[in-house]
């Protein structure tokens, strides 16, 4: 089945069925009241507005304008049954379509079901608008084993990424078959949405773990101010922008031609947690952290420029004729014109995880990019920055993961389609 | 070991232009906006020559047809900014912050070489030059640098016997004098971190090696003599060692240190505890993470003391709170001394680690702020 055989139900407060008398009513009597009833303080503009569309050539959350929160999972399939994979991407791909739209997830929702049942929605969204919600699928390079046959559909650029040095991975937050990157402009929404899959997928998949950001790290469209990571720098000021479609067709989206057709119009996600030492961070002279970023901290210019849009000049030099931008800076480093030209699109949050029970926060960077083929583009990047970049003695990956996101759904299709073809 | 380079412009940063903070929107106070510099294989035509103290902003187009330079020289040629690598037909921007009055010379250098096509180039306003030595300053580098003299000799001498020890095959005595030998490199970890590839050679650790990058120095024969026992090429990795330790000494004694590499290191060392020695990462097979952290607060201590006259002088409450703060740090350093030694770092309890954490970051604050006072 899908999400337009039955009348959705938006999540909205229903006018009228309040008490639980009303709550007992299906989903039929409810058809039409709730459907364009608005929110509180939405106008019918305000809520068009926060909903990113399902559908599409690519799937969203990828280009779409970065929202303020995340709740990403990867998990593991836990069945060797092949079919029983295939129908809980359909019933995912249906419960995303319509908690994108600002709707519950099931016929009864959170509370038009028999009472006697558990509700089919968990309900911490009701009441909440759709607030950007996109939901984005991958498939991580153990999935591609023996256990479903789909070894030979495998992409090549979908590697095991390799160990940078200084890397202090911990196996408990790393890897995954499957991940689903949830992102919305309020955080409960983004866990609501989380929350659900996993519980559709139960008996299926399970959760192998899970990251929350906050304050998105990057902006990727010129709508967007660039917004600051917890090093108090601004980040993304270079990132691949949602305007750029050259550069999205070159160094974002996957083709046929790349090697595995089920992935046109895809790309490849990298997720790397990077926990930041902010305490002794604090203690960096301003200078120190403005030449070890390669920007000046304020306004974000790359050093020895005026304004943060400033294109970086690598060969001005300072007195005695130190470069400004320091060779083991993190903005050279990173730079495509150090790295032949290769970007990535960058769409990371930042964490606080509480703390680490020896005094300091469990802070720092939940880094995701996507790229069209890892090994040409972030894979040389992460190799120069993890031996070169002054930064990394501030830094430590602890967590890393890659995973292959097909491309977009048709109405009526669903994730990952092409894949099991 | 750090994962950090050092930053090598760490003296006389005159002229790194900081934007200013939150609007992003000034263009640099140049009357009249930006210099144009016309650049070409036979000449610098540079639209106007002076300016008033402040940033200078000079734009240049190459119109010749060699890849060109562009530099702005103070006398004797120091070199105030300079752009490189300018493309024919590029226009390409500096900006210099010039703080004194004086006479100034541009350059532009077609093919990138040579002596340049030069300009006079006149400053006015702005402050005088400073040119008062402090005495302090000069006692203070003098002071430490004995003191780098001292250990970088005694790591010499432990080096060598440590060496002997492995290569003689005597494992328990090599043991037992590694921990000793490693004290004298973490008291001066932030002057061996000046030699960008001498450090890692001498003190990589496993987990921070490049891919294809060979397991060298300190902590491949630790891993040997706690783990592995000794591989075939032990002998040759200790000679190695040796001779790495020997041109650190070369070196340190040649370099030059300024008041701010002092207050710099001294935090660095405690950055190195708290990011390296709590987490027991450092000696992952001998677990001999105690001793190396009161190397680093040795060095931490000894840069401080040198710097200790000049301190007093400007801000006593913070003498008086790191003297505080170290005491504590080692008063729970000593609580784990065993022999002439310490306990290994597993036998500490979460809370004894915890109890490290915070005493090295309430030392940590007070000494990221000796920079900006030692630097007045």
């Amino acid at each position: 089945m899908t999400g337009t055989e039955h009348t959705p139900v938006s999540r909205r407060k229903l006018f009228g069925m309040a008490g639980a008398g009303a709550a007992l009513v299906g989903t039929g009597a409810a058809a039409g009241i709730g459907a364009n009833r608005l929110l509180g303080g939405d106008s019918p503009a305000q809520a068009a507005q926060n909903v990113v569309e399902f559908h599409g050539e690519h799937q969203a959350g990828i280009v779409t304008p970065v929202q303020e929160n995340l709740h990403f999972v990867s998990l593991d399939v836990t069945t060797k049954d092949r079919e029983k994979l295939v129908k809980l991407l359909r019933t995912w791909t249906d419960a995303a379509r319509r908690m994108t739209a600002g709707q519950e997830v099931g016929t009864g929702g959170a509370v038009g079901g028999a009472a006697a049942a558990p509700p089919s929605d968990t309900g911490e969204a009701l009441d909440l608008a759709a607030s950007s919600l996109t939901l984005t699928i991958g498939f991580g390079p153990s999935l591609f084993d023996d256990r479903f046959g789909l070894a030979s559909k495998r992409p090549a650029a979908l590697i095991d990424l390799p160990l940078f040095p200084a890397d202090k991975l911990d196996p408990a937050r790393g890897g995954g078959d499957i991940c689903i990157q949830a992102c919305a402009d309020d955080p409960q929404v983004a866990v609501h949405a989380i929350r659900n899959l996993v519980r559709l997928g139960f008996g299926v998949t399970a959760v192998r773990w899970s990251q929350l950001g906050f304050g998105r790290s990057s902006s990727t469209s010129r709508a967007q101010s660039t917004p600051r990571n917890l090093f108090g720098f601004k980040d993304g000021t270079r990132n691949v922008k949602a305007e750029e479609a050259d550069v999205l067709r070159d160094q974002v989206w996957a083709t046929a031609e790349d090697g595995q057709p089920w992935m046109a119009g895809g790309s490849f996600l990298v997720a790397r947690r990077i926990r930041m030492h902010i305490e002794t961070w604090d203690r960096e002279s301003l200078q120190g952290q403005e030449g070890i970023v390669g920007r000046s901290k304020g306004a974000g210019a790359p050093l020895g420029q005026a304004a943060e849009f400033d294109e970086p000049d690598f060969h001005v030099g300072g007195a005695g004729g130190e470069k400004l931008i320091p060779e083991d800076s993190h903005v050279r480093l990173a730079s495509h014109e150090n790295l032949n030209g290769a970007r990535i699109l960058r769409r990371g949050y930042n964490f606080v995880d509480g703390s680490d029970g020896v005094g300091h926060l469990d802070a720092g960077l939940f880094f995701l990019a996507f790229n069209r083929d890892t090994r040409k583009q972030f894979v040389p990047m992460q190799q120069a920055l993890s031996s070169k970049d002054a930064m990394m003695e501030y830094l430590q990956h602890t967590g890393s993961a890659h995973f292959a996101v097909p491309p977009g759904v048709r109405e009526g299709g669903f994730w990952g389609e092409g894949l099991f073809a | 070991m750090s994962r950090r380079f050092p930053l090598a412009a760490l003296a006389g940063v005159g002229a790194l232009v900081l934007t200013a903070c939150g609007g992003g929107e000034e263009t640099p106070a140049a009357a009249g906006g930006p210099i144009k510099v016309e650049a070409s294989d036979s000449a610098c035509a540079v639209s106007v020559t002076n300016a008033n103290a402040g940033n200078v902003t000079f734009e240049i187009t190459n119109k010749g047809s060699k890849v060109t330079e562009f530099y702005l020289y103070a006398e004797g040629d120091r070199i105030m900014g300079e752009v490189e690598n300018i493309a024919p037909g590029l226009n390409r921007r500096l900006i210099v912050e010039v703080a004194e009055a004086g006479k100034y010379q541009t350059a532009c250098k077609p093919g990138m070489t040579g002596a340049g096509i030069r300009g006079d180039f006149t400053v006015t306003g702005g402050g005088a030059k400073q040119t008062d030595p402090n005495s302090q300053k000069a006692q203070a580098v003098k002071s430490y640098a004995e003191y780098v003299a001292n250990n970088t000799k005694a790591l010499d001498e432990e080096t060598t016997k440590f060496v002997a020890l492995v290569k003689a095959n005597k494992v328990d005595e090599a043991k037992a004098a590694y921990a000793r030998t490693r004290v004298y490199f973490e008291r001066i970890e932030p002057v061996a971190e000046k030699f960008g590839d001498l450090d890692p050679k001498i003190d990589a650790r496993e987990a921070d090696l490049e891919p294809g990058q060979k397991f060298t120095g300190f902590h491949r024969l630790e891993k040997d003599l706690w783990v592995t026992g000794l591989q075939p090429d032990a002998p040759q990795i200790a000679d190695q060692l040796l001779a790495d330790v020997k041109e650190l000494v070369t070196k340190s004694a040649a370099i030059e240190l300024n008041a701010l590499d002092l207050a710099n290191g001294a935090k660095e060392l405690l950055d190195e505890i708290a990011t390296g020695k709590i987490t027991g990462e450092e000696e992952a097979f001998s677990h001999t993470d105690l001793s190396d952290f009161q190397g680093n607060l040795d060095g931490s201590k000894a840069a401080i003391a040198s710097l200790r006259p000049l301190l007093q002088a400007k801000d006593p409450a913070l003498v008086s709170t790191l003297d505080k703060e170290f005491g504590n740090v080692q008063a729970l350093l000593d609580k784990q001394r065993e022999g002439d030694g310490f306990k290994l770092y597993t036998t500490l309890s979460q809370d004894q680690i915890k109890e490290f954490a915070s005493a090295v970051d309430a030392l940590s604050e007070p000494l990221s702020k000796v920079a900006e006072v030692a630097s007045q």
